[in-house]
């Protein structure tokens, strides 16, 4: 590994680790376009990388975020289980399907979800 | 319920689609489905999204697509960044934090379609064998030829 190429991963992990503190996601929303953009990565290897690196970077989020007392473990449980059917579900899926009408539907599904929690 | 079930689905499918997803998906639904606070919802995705990266990721190291040194490297030097990202969280308001959050998932949907109108096709293709194998995922080949 090139002192370039760590010093890019080096980035794109903390940026990924503030994004994931900050805003109790995985931080792939940084991570799979960066390593496109920066590292050459075509998607599908980019949304693999990004999951591993996720498992880390969500597990120490957590972990503070315990420590200001803020997870409800039991409804963590009640999203975390169907949660994990699905993405068994949306791995085998991307490996046969083109994810473009996907993510423009999770697009538009996002916007939707902005305004209902500005309007809240 | 249903509704906290079906969100927690389909964040998974997104993240095993898309490597994005769980958090944005998890922490409104959260906040819309079980009334959680900002800061709750935010902690809580978190703790549901561990499980849902380790299985997607044995997954996805099945069919070749992990390039596990670039996620170590990646994992291990986020910490400094979560850490300040959870402070910085709990400063603020959970009603400030709710509104970054909004502003968050705007840009990344605009990201989405960005990307999306970009690519020349798709790549809804299985690999072909000799292209996976010269990808094996540990991290050990030097740039990855894209």
């Amino acid at each position: 590994m090139t002192a370039g190429r760590a010093l890019r991963l080096a980035a794109i992990g903390t940026a990924a680790g503030l994004f994931s503190g900050l805003f109790g996601v995985g931080g792939g929303s940084v991570i799979v376009p960066l390593l496109v953009l920066w590292l050459g990565y075509d998607s599908r290897r980019a949304t693999a990388t990004s999951l591993a690196a996720i498992i880390v970077i969500a597990t120490f989020a957590a972990i503070v975020q315990g420590a200001y007392g803020n997870v409800h473990v039991l409804d963590g449980i009640e999203i975390g289980i169907p949660a994990v059917g699905g993405v068994l579900f949306g791995t085998w899926l991307q490996q046969r399907m083109n994810t473009r009408v996907i993510s423009l539907l999770f697009a538009t599904l996002l916007v939707a979800t902005a305004i209902d929690l500005l309007l809240r | 319920m249903i509704g906290v079930i079906a969100i927690g689905i389909a964040g998974g499918v997104i993240a095993g689609l898309l490597g994005v997803g769980g958090g944005v998906l998890f922490v409104p639904g959260l906040v819309l489905f079980l009334g959680l606070g900002q800061h709750q919802a935010e902690a809580t995705s978190l703790l549901a999204i561990v499980p849902v990266a380790i299985v997607g990721t044995i997954r996805q190291d099945r069919y070749g697509n992990v390039r596990r040194g670039d996620a170590v490297v990646m994992g291990a030097l986020s910490l400094a960044g979560a850490g300040a990202g959870v402070a910085v969280a709990n400063a603020l308001s959970g009603e400030a934090l709710r509104v970054a959050f909004a502003l968050l998932i705007l840009v990344v949907a605009a990201q989405l379609v960005r990307t999306t109108l970009r690519e020349p096709r798709g790549e809804g293709e299985i690999p072909n064998p000799s292209e996976k194998e010269a990808c094996r995922g540990d991290g050990l080949a030097s740039e990855d030829s894209p």
